[in-house]
């Protein structure tokens, strides 16, 4: 029970009920696709980099709880990081799903992402919370293939 | 026409069926989950073994292990009789004509690759086509895209209806003389919807068209009779009816099997070989290259039995009951729609709630010892006919109650209730 109240942190229940930045971003020069094939969670990710510098950031899609929130997180922090600032954000949300990183020996680099500590206790869920990631990644690397969680 | 429900009308009612002494004979649902008491309801995924059946794989290996069909020596005499009088036990249990046509594959998905192979494409011609069903598992579908792909033939598929059940007049509209076959799932494994199988075999005859069944969902619900369908072929896995894994029958009328060739080259499957000439043994072993899965068989045979004892019309009846049960239960949660309402369904509620992914649920619900599926249930085209990403499924099996359906709402709506 208080793993899953770990999983479902407040935090994660806002912003899969209200996502920030849940649209599509009409002057994006970044997309890419990603998608689950074992659940069906699929999100678009939009960008507008200009000098190397996220100006602007987006996404559109369906999934669960935990994918969408993640997705929402992911996107309120990526407004004016560069590329490799972004880059960084995504090696460390990986290390912290899949508890390779101690959340309170890292708070302040971690924030907000702090709330998806509790999924590295469930394994089935880690693709979840990353598939976002993944397609961000893409968009910077501006692959315009589906990203899939399966690859 | 025959309705499904006229095709089982059990003879018995439901007076033997001691839920509780069911329970007792599987060891694995007396434990507990996360702190609550297991509540397993991912039965069309995989349902749990009974004691006798998991005995029966360790004595083997404690007792008898040995290959089959060649040592003249005690133990292999002992394991090949025990392999081959499961073999006998399938036939009868599906009553077969003959051990002939009961070919040992690994499962469902084997046997429908190893008639799309040696059947299907032998003889199949561009242009001509295949006929399957919008519910179909993938297991029924890809194999037939291959067989597509690589002859040139087309796959047609006959769509459902919003309750999930297939459409029979465009079913009998797409058997033109271009059709050179039909392969339907029995019972819809993500929908529960029991297909009117035997009147469908019957249309696609009349025109001289061989149907394959896949029964990997039908045969621990319901008594399943192959001559009385009619069937070419039909095809199911050990481990949806209490047996092991990696274990499954193909079953074949005679007069294909034999013109069939083989599927895999191999020991076993030969009467003899010279680098001149090889001649293929007869039925079923032409089917069975290498070493097979003696224990699952074995296994597999001890699955029957246990059926057999249970007597599988009274396992109709009880599930019916707890299938109407579950749907009104379900029904009662504010915001849950059921996907999948045919007239005659087996004990599967896919179920959507509003707000709540299924994922969510699920990871949720376990969290209360509730086991379901989530996800597409290798039916992504059903997903795609009724507009979801994916479902929540309970599926049940014999050893399920009613209880064990009130603590699955309970979960539910302690779900709901932490996204409010």
């Amino acid at each position: 029970m208080s793993e899953l109240k770990s999983l479902y942190q407040d935090i994660i229940l806002d912003h899969n009920k209200s996502p920030h930045n849940f649209k599509k971003l009409e002057n994006a020069n970044r997309h890419a696709e990603g998608y689950n094939p074992l659940c069906g969670d699929k999100y678009d990710i939009y960008l507008r980099v200009e000098n190397n510098i996220i100006q602007d950031v987006s996404f559109e899609g369906a999934g669960c709880a935990i994918s969408k929130a993640s997705a929402s997180v992911m996107s309120s922090l990526l407004k004016g990081k560069t590329k490799e600032e972004a880059e960084e954000l995504i090696e460390v949300f990986h290390k912290l799903v899949t508890g390779g990183v101690d959340p309170m020996e890292e708070l302040d680099r971690l924030g907000k992402l702090a709330a998806f500590a509790g999924v590295s206790e469930f394994p089935a869920r880690v693709k979840c919370a990353s598939l976002a990631w993944h397609t961000l990644r893409a968009a910077l690397e501006n692959k315009d293939d589906v990203v899939s969680t399966e690859k | 026409m025959k309705a499904a429900a006229e095709m089982y009308a059990p003879a018995t009612s439901r007076r033997s069926f001691d839920v509780e002494r069911v329970r007792a004979d599987f060891p694995i649902l007396n434990q507990t989950v996360n702190g609550k008491p297991l509540i397993y309801l991912d039965n069309a995924a995989t349902s749990q073994k009974p004691a006798k059946v998991i005995e029966a794989l360790r004595r083997y290996y404690r007792e008898e292990n040995s290959n089959i069909h060649r040592g003249v020596h005690f133990l292999s005499q002992k394991a090949t009789g025990e392999y081959e009088g499961a073999r006998k036990k399938l036939c009868s249990f599906i009553n077969a004509r003959s051990t002939g046509e009961i070919i040992y594959v690994r499962g469902a998905t084997e046997a429908i690759n190893l008639v799309a192979h040696s059947f299907v494409q032998e003889q199949i011609k561009p242009g001509e086509e295949i006929v399957i069903s919008e519910m179909e598992h993938h297991s029924n579908i890809v194999p037939w895209q291959i067989v597509c792909e690589k002859t040139g033939a087309k796959l047609k598929v006959v769509p459902i209806n919003d309750k999930g059940e297939i459409i029979l007049e465009e079913y009998e509209k797409m058997l033109t003389p271009k059709v050179k076959f039909v392969s339907i799932v029995y019972i819809s494994n993500s929908l529960g919807t029991v297909n009117p199988v035997k009147q469908m075999i019957e249309m696609a005859h009349e025109q001289d068209i061989p149907v394959l069944i896949d029964g990997a969902q039908a045969v621990s619900h319901a008594r399943v009779d192959v001559q009385d369908l009619d069937c070419d072929f039909f095809v199911f896995s050990g481990h949806k009816m209490f047996g092991p894994t990696g274990i499954g029958v193909l079953y074949g009328k005679q007069e294909h099997l034999e013109k069939m060739p083989p599927y895999q080259g191999g020991g076993d499957m030969i009467k003899s070989v010279t680098f001149e000439k090889t001649i293929y043994n007869e039925l079923p072993y032409k089917f069975e290259a290498g070493t097979p899965n003696i224990a699952g068989a074995i296994g597999l045979g001890y699955a029957v039995d246990y059926l057999n004892d249970i007597n599988l019309d009274d396992v109709y009846i009880y599930e019916q009951d707890l299938l109407a049960y579950a749907t009104e239960a379900v029904k009662k949660v504010d915001g849950l729609r059921i996907i999948g309402t045919a007239r005659h369904k087996t004990a599967v509620v896919s179920f959507m709630l509003e707000d709540v992914h299924p994922h969510d649920i699920g990871t949720i619900i376990d969290s209360e010892g509730v086991a379901i599926r989530t996800g597409h249930h290798c039916t992504q085209p059903v997903m795609q006919r009724f507009g979801v990403p994916a479902t929540a499924r309970a599926s049940f099996a014999l050893y399920n109650t009613r209880d064990e359906v009130d603590a699955l709402v309970q979960s539910i709506n302690k779900a709901k209730k932490v996204f409010q």
